[in-house]
């Protein structure tokens, strides 16, 4: 049994369900990928034993009870390194949460163990999810399984979940979990030629996730399809009473939504979103993509979110805000990292100047000086005001529309060591998915196209609140229509 | 406004955060040129608009204030950097 590791989430389900192979076949298969694929760097922690003892549990348990598997029985993922993992080290590849491993397991992958998946390991990201290219870890930088045409300089994955991105790309796991905050889970999927699903707040648990700004953090899967993205969706979300924001709300079959009719839809084009500087690449797929849908009998709309522009600058008044606040918790004394010093005041001092790492302790600073005294109305409450003029902006919109279409992020991945020296530079890579997130929307990217020098650019459709559904069958039809096939350089197995 | 060294090392101790000398000065310019750059939101009237403060409509839910675990000190201090006794030990903060 070769190449167990290329199929998609579903064929593996279906092909444990037939009895094919096993569980620890295909989990065996995961694990010698994963080892193989190690010069990616997209693994902080491999858990083979664990794996392969979780396989075999599966495998017994389809074994007694055929008839009703768990929806991803036997499956092996990976979990973003964020996620809090009872008995393994959990570091959001920070130095700060050097050894900590947690007693607790994260309500989202908790979820996940129920529904049958197997855990291989932990990914690597930005450290706190402070980023858009995985070069902030503490475990250095993540490699994208891409290259660009005739050059083999290595590239950066996205970020924050740019771990979970390049092992799914490189097929060293069929799908992995992702924390999205502005952007995080869709970009790295566009970055790496897979699908990203970030979906409306409130839909999966935050709990025993890593907070960084908890007004905005949304869990998601990241996988090769459209209808991995649905499965792996729908094990992860559900209400639950240990996060107050977490949706009250019946989980609907995301995966059944995906054979919904679009014919008749209308799809929202933001004129904002039209920028400028955009490479012809990205225009050209875009057209594409509406092109696509018209085809399949849906309406494109012209809409304006008029407020676009000012989406970043709020969220980077937000997020910092928030994290400041979040990070509060990590002075030394209960768990993690400490550094000496002679009073309690230089040991939270020492401890939090060595533990962050330089993005970090810029996003801390900006949030600690946005909220101090004096400042708060000037900066936070502005923000918080224009986030509603931007909620506002879509709410509007989605009485005209149903769905909107807009590119992932405005370029394909860049190389290691690029745009490390200018912060809002980087902060750029969000200026499509930030706006989303500021209303709380559920989004998806997915592979579409190639950029001229053979890179994976991503699309992104936008719904609204709790309408996953048309997300997913939208979704679904541009991925029939592009029929993205193209395999990356660094793929296992390739 | 502009932000110099002096206020990066007033937030810096509010943050509990030390920052080496020879790095305020970069640090300084860097958060000025973000700050600068987030200032762009002035260019909008917000008189009329109210702070957002959640982004889903959902009601917070009442629970029982009642004890849900307890008895698990050690799981508690199993991650702690230095403990003694069945605390989190910290530099002496009274003389």
């Amino acid at each position: 049994m070769s190449e167990l590791n290329h199929l998609t989430m579903a064929q593996a389900r279906d092909g444990l369900a037939k009895g094919e192979f096993s569980s620890a076949e295909l989990t065996q298969a995961h694990i010698a990928a994963l080892e193989v694929s190690r010069g990616l760097n997209a693994f902080v922690t491999e858990t083979p034993e664990r794996a392969m003892k979780a396989a075999q549990e599966s495998d017994a348990r389809r074994a007694k009870d055929r008839d009703e598997p768990g929806s991803m029985e036997g499956l092996p993922i990976a979990i973003k390194d964020l996620f809090c993992t009872e008995g393994v080290l959990t570091t959001a590849s920070s130095h700060i949460l050097d050894s900590f491993t947690p007693p607790y397991e994260s309500t989202v992958t908790a979820n996940l163990w129920r529904a049958g998946a197997v855990m291989l390991g932990k990914t690597n990201m930005d450290e706190f999810a402070m980023g858009s290219a995985t070069v902030t870890s503490y475990y250095g930088p993540t490699v994208n399984p891409w290259q660009r045409k005739d050059d083999d300089k290595p590239l950066v994955p996205g970020g924050s979940s740019g771990g979970s991105a390049s092992a799914v790309a490189a097929r060293a796991a069929l799908g992995a979990t992702g924390t999205d905050t502005g952007g995080s889970i869709r970009q790295p999927a566009s970055f790496c030629g897979i699908v990203g699903v970030k979906p409306t707040y409130g839909r999966c648990s935050r709990w025993g996730i890593v907070a960084f700004a908890s007004s905005l953090d949304q869990a998601g899967p990241m996988t090769r399809t459209v209808r991995d993205g649905a499965i792996m969706l729908g094990a992860m979300a559900g209400y639950d009473p240990k996060d107050s924001t977490s949706a009250d709300k019946p989980t609907p079959n995301f995966e059944t939504a995906l054979e919904q009719k679009v014919k008749g839809l209308k799809v929202g084009i933001p004129e904002e979103y039209n920028m400028e500087g955009m490479s012809r690449d990205l225009l050209a797929l875009w057209d594409r993509g509406k092109e696509w849908l018209t085809a399949a009998g849906t309406e494109m709309v012209p809409v304006s979110l008029p407020h676009t522009k000012y989406a970043l600058p709020t969220y980077y008044i937000v997020a910092p805000a928030e994290a400041s606040s979040n990070l509060a918790r990590y002075d030394g004394v209960r768990y993690g990292f400490r550094a000496e010093g002679e009073t309690l005041q230089e040991m939270y001092e020492n401890t939090r100047g060595e533990g962050f790492g330089a993005e970090v302790r810029r996003r801390v600073l900006i949030g600690t000086y946005v909220l101090s005294a004096g400042y708060y109305d000037a900066y936070y409450l502005k923000a918080q005001k224009l986030r509603a003029l931007i909620s506002e902006d879509f709410r509007e919109a989605f009485e005209k529309v149903d769905v909107l279409l807009t590119p992932t992020a405005p370029s394909p991945a860049f190389a290691i060591g690029e745009k490390m020296d200018d912060p809002i530079a980087m902060y750029l890579n969000d200026v499509f998915t930030v706006p989303a997130s500021l209303a709380g929307l559920p989004a998806i990217s997915l592979p579409a196209g190639l950029s001229s020098d053979g890179l994976p650019l991503g699309l992104q459709l936008i719904a609204r609140p709790f309408d996953e559904e048309t997300m997913f069958c939208t979704a679904r039809t541009v991925e029939e229509a592009a029929n993205f096939d193209v395999e990356p350089a660094l793929m296992v197995g390739a | 406004m502009s932000l110099d060294k002096s206020t990066v090392v007033q937030i810096a101790t509010l943050a509990r955060i030390r920052v080496p000398e020879e790095e305020l000065e970069g640090l300084a310019s860097e958060m000025d040129k973000i700050i600068g750059w987030v200032e762009q939101l002035d260019e909008v009237n917000t008189d009329a608009v109210s702070p957002m403060a959640s982004v889903v409509d959902v009601k917070l839910i009442w629970r029982p204030d009642e004890v849900t675990d307890g008895d698990c000190c050690e799981r508690i201090l199993a991650n702690a950097p230095k403990k003694s006794q069945g605390f989190f030990a910290v530099p002496k903060v009274i003389e």
